[in-house]
């Protein structure tokens, strides 16, 4: 369907080839099994596929039929028309990488804002052109806390509030490494400063989530010191919204930042493509792994951008490589470039608050109905703990059935977490949807 | 012309999008943890659309033109595949939804795991891993899971063909294994003397790629595949070629035990000007139960009057999760849309079509350029760029010079076994037209590297830019731009 050449193209092709038919092309290839018959359907048109297609979308219930508080690591968040606009753009979406950086300074330059944007961001020296995801950002930045010592700090401390996913992501990363992990069987309530006591002089990383899995605002100050007081790396992991309205985690004199970079443009799509934001200080960059794009000029003094440190890369250094990684998120770092330049600084503080607001209306409100409660005194960004006078699975099955998304059952990664819920509010949440949750929470109580 | 930055762009007090004003009353915001500073620029929508466009200008890509890039698969992505992938239904669920609130994406997965199983001959498939070098990672991982079950945790050696991509020893370092590269016999296939020699007890597994790097099926890949399982180790399979056997060979029927698929190439979907890839993993009958989590399942069939019902599940040893959720989904609706479009005979018809190409384009140039391995090709081919009567010119220069003709270079220096070499990869969604002008521009290229090799050493010339000073960027170091100290405060 996607191929032009006609009968006559192919026999005159075949003639200067000098072979008969095109079948002949696989001469060197094992007659057993050659030219298998697959057992799959004929092909269709493209109308009939976009049916098909469009068919089976329908069989998904979308955040826009129900009312949903789903959080827990991707968050539905406004996406302007803009950014799609910019990646519909054929000349970003069907370049590969640049390696030829005269006809690629798109790219290029794309990259070299996205780095910009989020060392902005986040405060950090460097950041790189990403990685897959939150979770392989996460395991990224433990491997490269082991390869700072050159394996000899075999400790990683991490806190139980680091998102469970992300956790199980990183024990699958370095199967291969010896290492060692702690602080992980913490009460899933404890803070950062219950990790303090696990640091020891064979720690190599400390990692913590900023605001952590459970919504929660901590001061990392102490935990920093402790990590830095035993020479091992202190790594955040945020979520970039956040960062509107919270100290970055520079302030904290992180070494490592890594974040979910979805909220920043990117839609849901059932968890992705998305992204993966790093960033670190600058005498680690070295160490770093992932692409970055650097200035410099062409031969006419012209400002453009290359790609460079490619000899820490697999490419180059193979074995010895700091990560396999070869690609990276391209166009979805392309999205959080354009939803950054639209927002800006105003943008994000707009919607960073909104959020925040928002949040407390829904908690303050939720902690009305008798038997569901909010910890008072904790401190949150847009996500929160809801104690259910069930079992939360009980409350969400119910909730569904009023076309309510109504949280994560923390009970499916914290064994003692049975009847809480983790409850996300964005600006896509309106006050009428959270009074609607509350009034359903009020009359199922009642019944 | 020089582009400003987006922050060079910023002035104080624009913005480039407006949030609804709250309706719910304020909170207290938490004092001792706020922002001061946030030195993000200021730029109306307008701009930042005008910015981005015309930065998007000095791109090339598979819309524009030929883009040869031998190893990545550059074929035309289909526009179809755009829109389904943006579907409401597909685009804005939660992957946390409960299942029975997002079945038509469950039932989609687990049909492209089924395609792919299919088209490969493997028993199942794995959607998650996020791209080609991420399958590695995931492959691997599984090799070693499988060999830990077996008590057998001596098995640390990974062989490696010296033609491998990079990510190929890169992924097996990462998962603890030690790297024992074998050398090419000089027919271009993985040497079989050096592959007996290192077979041994502690044999974790053979990483190989076939067709290989130099776009030539490994026509000792039965015999390497049997030796390799005859001591005790398995066989990675390294998808990326797999352009040049849809409808022409299972890698599950040559002996490889695990393999990832690139949809970002097979498949069509777009490369995004670097990603974000897709790299399904799919095994044989006994490596299903150490695949990654979680797994679609049909637990129920259906009938004519109900559907199917899917479930995510973890396999019983599985080697764990190798990132959040449940892979690119959204890349995977594109190459779902792909498959079904074309149906088996699409698919073969690609295959074939990416074969002949490749050597057509071959055949042309094999005169004038030196092709070190002389057979038929699958979907690529491997030239050296050099020439005794052309001394000072490299690769390098006859592919910039490339840029001057409109198209996008070859692949450069790789694989690493053949000097100066040109990797080209036509891909099945070019015309007999391209491929002649291509060849024509190649021939005319080197007859000027004969007799006129300034022109290839200044080239680029009709790019919008020249060549790019990489020594100064790795000195100098600037990897983001400079602000001054009062930015965004």
């Amino acid at each position: 369907m996607y191929t032009s050449h006609t009968k006559a193209d192919r026999e005159e092709m075949l003639k200067v080839i000098g072979v008969e038919t095109v079948e002949d092309l696989f001469q060197c290839l094992p007659e057993e099994g050659k030219f298998p018959e697959l057992a799959l359907p004929d092909g269709i048109s493209e109308m009939e596929a976009y049916d098909e297609l469009q068919y089976i979308s329908l069989a998904n219930e979308t955040p826009q039929e129900l009312v949903s508080f789903l959080g827990a690591g991707a968050y539905n968040h406004y996406i302007p028309a803009a950014v799609d606009s910019i990646l519909r753009r054929s000349e970003f979406y069907t370049a590969y990488t640049p390696y030829q950086p005269e006809i690629s300074q798109g790219t290029l330059q794309a990259i070299f804002e996205y780095q910009s944007l989020i060392a902005a961001l986040t405060g950090m020296d460097v950041a790189n052109a990403s990685h897959y995801d939150g979770a392989t950002a996460a395991a990224e930045a433990v491997n490269m806390a082991y390869h700072n010592f050159r394996g000899k700090r075999s400790k990683i401390v991490l806190s139980p509030s680091v998102n469970p996913q992300y956790r199980e992501t990183i024990h699958t990363y370095m199967k291969g490494m010896e290492l060692e992990f702690c602080g992980e069987d913490l009460k899933s309530e404890s803070g950062p400063e219950e990790l303090i006591a696990l640091i020891d002089e064979n720690t190599a990383l400390v990692l913590v989530q900023y605001p952590d899995f459970f919504g929660r605002i901590y001061d990392l100050t102490k935990v920093s010191a402790a990590a830095h007081a035993q020479n091992a790396l202190f790594a955040v992991h945020v979520n970039p919204i956040a960062l509107g309205l919270l100290k970055p985690p520079s302030e904290y004199d992180a070494d490592i930042v890594t974040g979910e970079g979805q909220p920043l443009g990117v839609p849901l799509a059932f968890g992705g493509p998305y992204l993966g934001l790093f960033a670190t200080k600058k005498q680690y960059v070295r160490k770093m792994a992932g692409r970055l794009a650097g200035e410099t000029v062409d031969k006419n003094g012209q400002r453009g951008y290359v790609l460079t440190l490619n000899t820490r890369e697999q490419h180059i250094r193979r074995e010895q490589a700091t990560s396999n990684i070869c690609s990276n998120q391209g166009l979805i770092a392309l999205a959080a470039t354009v939803y950054l330049s639209l927002l800006g600084k105003n943008g994000l503080q707009e919607l960073a608050a909104l959020n925040y607001h928002k949040a407390h209306y829904a908690a303050d409100k939720i902690s009305t109905v008798p038997g569901f409660m909010v910890n008072p005194v904790q401190l949150f960004f847009n996500e929160f703990v809801v104690h259910c006078p069930r079992p939360a699975a009980e409350i969400n099955h119910m909730l569904l059935g009023h076309d309510i998304l109504g949280g994560y059952e923390l009970g499916r990664d914290y064994p003692d977490l049975t009847h809480e819920l983790l409850m996300a509010v964005t600006e896509m949440t309106s006050r009428s949807e959270i009074d609607y949750l509350v009034k359903v929470l009020e009359e199922e109580n009642h019944d | 012309m020089t582009e400003p930055t987006i922050f060079e762009l910023s002035r104080p007090g624009r913005k480039g999008i407006s949030f609804p004003a709250p309706d719910v009353p304020m909170a207290e915001l938490p004092e001792g943890f706020l922002r001061e500073k946030l030195p993000l620029p200021e730029v109306a929508e307008n701009e930042v659309v005008r910015h981005f466009t015309r930065i998007s200008q000095l791109n090339y890509a598979v819309d524009i033109g030929f883009y040869p890039l031998g190893s990545c698969t550059m074929k035309y992505n289909p526009k179809i595949n755009e829109e389904t992938a943006r579907l409401p239904g597909f685009s804005q669920i939660h992957p946390l939804q409960p299942v029975e609130t997002v079945q038509g994406a469950l039932g989609l997965m687990y049909e492209t795991q089924q395609w792919l199983a299919e088209i490969s001959g493997f028993q199942a498939v794995s959607l998650q891993p996020a791209a080609g070098a991420h399958g590695e990672l995931t492959g691997v991982l599984i090799i070693r899971a499988y060999h830990h079950s077996r008590g057998d945790t001596q098995r640390t050696k990974m062989l490696v063909p010296d033609s491998a991509h990079g990510t190929n020893p890169a992924s097996s370092a990462m998962s603890g294994m030690e790297i024992v590269e074998i050398p090419s016999d000089e027919r271009g296939n993985i040497n079989l003397d050096a592959l007996l020699a290192e077979c041994d007890d502690t044999l974790a597994g053979l990483m190989i790629t076939n067709p290989n790097t130099l776009g030539l099926f490994d026509e000792n890949i039965l015999q390497a595949c049997q030796l390799v399982h005859e001591h005790g180790g398995l066989v990675y399979g390294d998808g990326a070629n797999m352009n040049a056997l849809l409808g022409i060979y299972k890698p599950g029927k040559m002996g490889i035990d695990v393999m990832h698929f690139n949809l970002h190439k097979t498949f069509s979907t777009p490369h995004g000007g670097g990603g974000p890839g897709s790299g399904p993993v799919g095994v044989t009958k006994k490596l299903e139960e150490f695949l990654p989590t979680p797994l679609v399942v049909m637990t129920s069939p259906g009938d004519e009057e109900n559907p199917g019902f899917y479930d995510l599940v973890a396999p019983k040893q599985s080697i764990g999760r190798v990132k959040s959720f449940h892979g690119h989904f959204g890349v995977v609706v594109r190459a779902f849309t792909y498959m079904l479009s074309l149906g088996k005979n699409g698919l073969l018809d690609a295959s074939l079509n990416a074969v002949l190409n490749a050597n057509y384009l071959q055949s042309r140039l094999k005169d004038v350029y030196h092709i070190p391995y002389d057979r038929l090709c699958m979907h690529e081919f491997v030239t050296e760029a050099k020439w005794d009567d052309a001394p000072g010119i490299r690769a390098l220069d006859i592919s910039k010079r490339i840029i001057d003709f409109g198209f996008h270079p070859p692949t450069n220096y790789f694989p690493l076994i053949v000097p100066e070499a040109l990797m080209i990869e036509p891909t099945e969604t070019e015309t007999r037209e391209t491929l002649d002008a291509f060849a024509d521009a190649l021939i005319q290229i080197a007859d000027e590297a004969k007799n006129n090799p300034e022109i290839l050493l200044n080239a680029p010339t009709k790019a919008p830019f020249g060549r790019l000073d990489e020594v100064k960027a790795a000195k100098d170091l600037i990897l983001k731009t400079q602000l001054p100290e009062n930015y965004g405060t």
